[in-house]
């Protein structure tokens, strides 16, 4: 009887220790369509983004192995008319409750409002637009993609650094490259530097890749940038990818191009090797056949940040897990140089900036002398005196 | 683990074409030494500093009486953990980007033989006798454990993600290797060569340091900036030593490097590109003092008197000597580019 009873301790207590295997299942919610560039070589990978996601799945379970914790992740592509609430919906009633998000701002804020009653917590690694942590923030959405005014800072302090404070802009047409535009003004305003011209790119339509190739692209540009007022450096915002890439070598004044081409404010890129970034490009590299890119690193460190929460916390529930990653002990170690934190007032990710030329590391901002009395990471993007943020 | 990109300073150009002079003039002074030490042999007093340079591929041999740079030796890719053997007949560097260990002659300088460390080994530390080196393997997750004679392999201990920190105690039964990305420090059984327990450390731990007696391990965490003092038979983190720096942000202060002195008294902390290293009471764990050395200070080694204690500054290209009796720093030495481990000679 004594046997039995032991037996039966030893069974509940190998049965409960199973048990107790926390599964941290994640979300992938993300746009399948595909979008063109004009670079043949920057055309994104199917699994753009995800690819990260599925890196830092294994970098938790390495870890989550010692913790008794098991992280999966559940990849939802929406193509077409795909629908992101109905999609959000459907997850939580799986008990899915953490997402990661690589959408459009107007259907993250569906998403979001969808997930809101249900608990689900949300990890924007797509979208850049700022009003997403002004005006529109809400209190279930983290944002580990950086919001074009850090880009835009970023990019600017390296102007300036420069002493390139004479600013060409050309902007694109389209909604978000004025978005874009709008950001940059922005940040010449606060970093001294002085636009003198400012002109728009029309869109005009057209293929991106023709069998005629550059011959009235050579002609057409150096056209297009004639007559400037003297200047240091040209500023392109063009994420629609209509004219940017083709401005480098071709302008009327043979000045430098930043912006959407030639330097390139990112949140990583395929060519970062300090800071022991090596390791993580090896891995992925390995896993992948290809290279990091900005989106990829964006959804590695939303799924670093979900598998940190659970093993500080030891909790699954996405409440506790806001409540750390917005609390002072959260440090991620993302490849940096320093530590990423989040701004408690939108629940934007602090991050470096990588200044990039497609081929190398030019710089990292923020630069040096530009100061701040919380974080000199807080140069970066709208500051808090100045957030029209209020999460509820 | 690469520095900051820092703009050439005035101070980093002259030292850059100090170190090409020196560079012209090296050749005669090598021919020279060697006649002096077939005539008269090593100087009883001296030790002498093997420091690895990350960027120049060279490792930068220092006399500890002169503090001068007596020779350059030049050896693979990625230079970093440094060691002498325990019979003091050769230094050990880790070269990560040819992913093996290079055993240097320490009487002729030169590259006698390599270790199969397995792929990009980082920091490594050895048993008491000197037959056991335990390396870490950064890029696959494990720790590689290698018999020092006879050269070969003796097998592999899978650990988090990017293990990095390796720290033996005293009775060489536990060895501590920390992950940097999974932030943790691994407590491994060396006899069956199984993880015993994982304690959770803060982000990004780089550096394992057992006190003598063995009551304490120190584990610094790098982006955390903290140092966890650990109880190593509780497997508990009993005390963490935090660094507040006036005109510093917390970003800025990156713990690294650790030596504690013989007696257990007193820790010394690295805190990269705070370029400081923190003096720590050993017992209470209180922060005494903050002493300024280079930029981005890596590493750190006691001549073996303890009157001394050299810092490796990987941005200023440069090795700082502490008076470790008055706290104060005395001396640079200029070394070469990017200056990363520091091993001294016993003798």
């Amino acid at each position: 009887m004594i046997r039995l009873l032991l037996a039966g301790t030893f069974l509940f207590a190998w049965m409960s220790a199973c048990a107790s295997a926390a599964e941290i299942n994640i979300g992938y919610l993300r746009r399948s369509d595909p979008k063109s560039t004009l670079s043949l070589v920057q055309t994104s990978a199917k699994d753009d983004g995800i690819a990260g996601a599925r890196l830092a799945i294994d970098d938790n379970n390495t870890t989550g192995q010692f913790l008794n914790q098991q992280f999966s992740l559940e990849d939802v592509p929406l193509a077409g008319e795909g629908n992101a609430s109905a999609a959000t919906v459907a997850l939580a009633e799986r008990g899915i409750s953490l997402v990661v998000a690589d959408l459009p701002a107007g259907e993250l804020l569906n998403a979001a409002d969808a997930g809101s009653p249900r608990k689900v917590l949300f990890f924007n690694v797509g979208a850049t637009d700022d009003r997403l942590r002004e005006e529109d923030c809400r209190a279930n959405v983290i944002h580990i993609a950086p919001t074009r005014s850090m880009l835009a800072d970023a990019l600017a302090q390296y102007l300036v650094w420069k002493q390139w404070r004479r600013w060409f802009l050309v902007v694109g047409s389209h909604a978000e490259d004025k978005l874009y535009g709008d950001a940059l003004r922005r940040s010449a305003k606060r970093f001294g530097a002085r636009i003198v011209q400012d002109k728009v790119f029309e869109d005009t339509g057209g293929a991106r890749r023709t069998d005629s190739g550059v011959v009235q692209i050579q002609r057409q540009l150096p056209v297009f940038t004639q007559g400037a007022p003297a200047y240091d450096v040209l500023v392109a915002a063009d994420e629609s990818e209509v004219f940017a890439s083709y401005l480098p070598y071709r302008t009327w004044d043979p000045r430098p191009v930043a912006g959407s081409a030639g330097l390139v404010p990112t949140s990583w890129d395929g060519s970062h090797d300090q800071w022991g970034a090596v390791q993580l490009q090896d891995r992925f590299m390995k896993q992948f056949s290809r290279r990091m890119t900005a989106r990829d690193m964006q959804a590695w460190t939303a799924v670093r940040m979900i598998g940190e929460s659970a093993s500080r916390t030891g909790s699954t529930d996405p409440k506790a897990m806001l409540d750390f990653l917005k609390g002072p002990d959260f440090a991620l170690a993302a490849f940096k140089g320093q530590r990423l934190t989040l701004r408690d007032w939108n629940l934007q990710l602090r991050q470096p900036i990588l200044l990039s030329d497609g081929r190398m590391i030019v710089s990292v901002s923020p630069q040096e002398g530009f100061l701040h009395q919380v974080s000199e990471l807080d140069t970066l993007g709208i500051d808090r005196p100045e957030t029209q943020c209020r999460l509820k | 683990m690469q520095a900051q990109i820092i703009p050439m300073t005035p101070t980093s150009i002259r030292g850059f074409l100090r170190r090409r002079r020196f560079h012209f003039t090296r050749t005669r002074h090598c021919l020279l030494g060697l006649g002096v030490f077939a005539l008269i042999g090593t100087q009883a007093s001296a030790f002498t500093a093997y420091v690895s340079n990350e960027k120049s591929n060279t490792v930068s041999v220092i006399d500890t009486d002169k503090f001068t740079v007596v020779n350059t030796i030049k050896v693979g890719q990625r230079p970093r953990g440094i060691e002498l053997t325990k019979d003091g007949k050769s230094v050990l560097v880790a070269v990560g980007d040819d992913d093996t260990i290079q055993v240097i002659d320490v009487r002729t300088h030169e590259i006698v033989a390599t270790l199969p460390s397995g792929p990009d080994p980082e920091l490594f530390t050895q048993d008491q006798t000197g037959k056991i080196l335990y390396v870490a393997n950064e890029n696959d997750n494990t720790v590689t454990i290698i018999d020092l004679h006879r050269r070969v392999p003796l097998g592999e201990v899978q650990v988090g993600v990017e293990p990095e920190g390796m720290g033996l105690s005293p009775d060489g039964k536990i060895l501590v290797a920390t992950s940097e990305t999974t932030n943790m420090a691994h407590f491994i059984d060396t006899e069956t060569r199984r993880i015993v327990a994982n304690v959770l450390v803060d982000a990004r731990p780089r550096f394992a340091e057992f006190k003598r007696d063995g009551s304490e391990v120190w584990v610094s965490s790098e982006i955390g900036g903290t140092v966890s003092v650990i109880d190593p038979v509780k497997h508990e983190v009993k005390k963490k030593i935090t660094f507040d720096i006036p005109g510093l942000r917390k970003e800025a202060i990156q713990a690294v490097g650790i030596s504690i002195t013989k007696d257990g008294k007193t820790g010394f902390v690295a805190l990269g590109p705070a370029n400081r290293i923190a003096v720590i009471n050993a017992a209470t764990h209180e922060v005494q003092k903050y002493l300024l050395v280079g930029q981005r200070v890596w590493h750190m080694a006691f001549t073996p008197d303890e009157k001394y204690l050299l810092t490796t500054n990987g941005v200023s290209n440069d090795v700082s000597i502490i008076d470790v009796a008055n706290l104060k720093v005395t001396k640079t030495i200029q070394v070469g580019e990017l200056p990363w481990g520091i091993a001294i000679s016993q003798q």
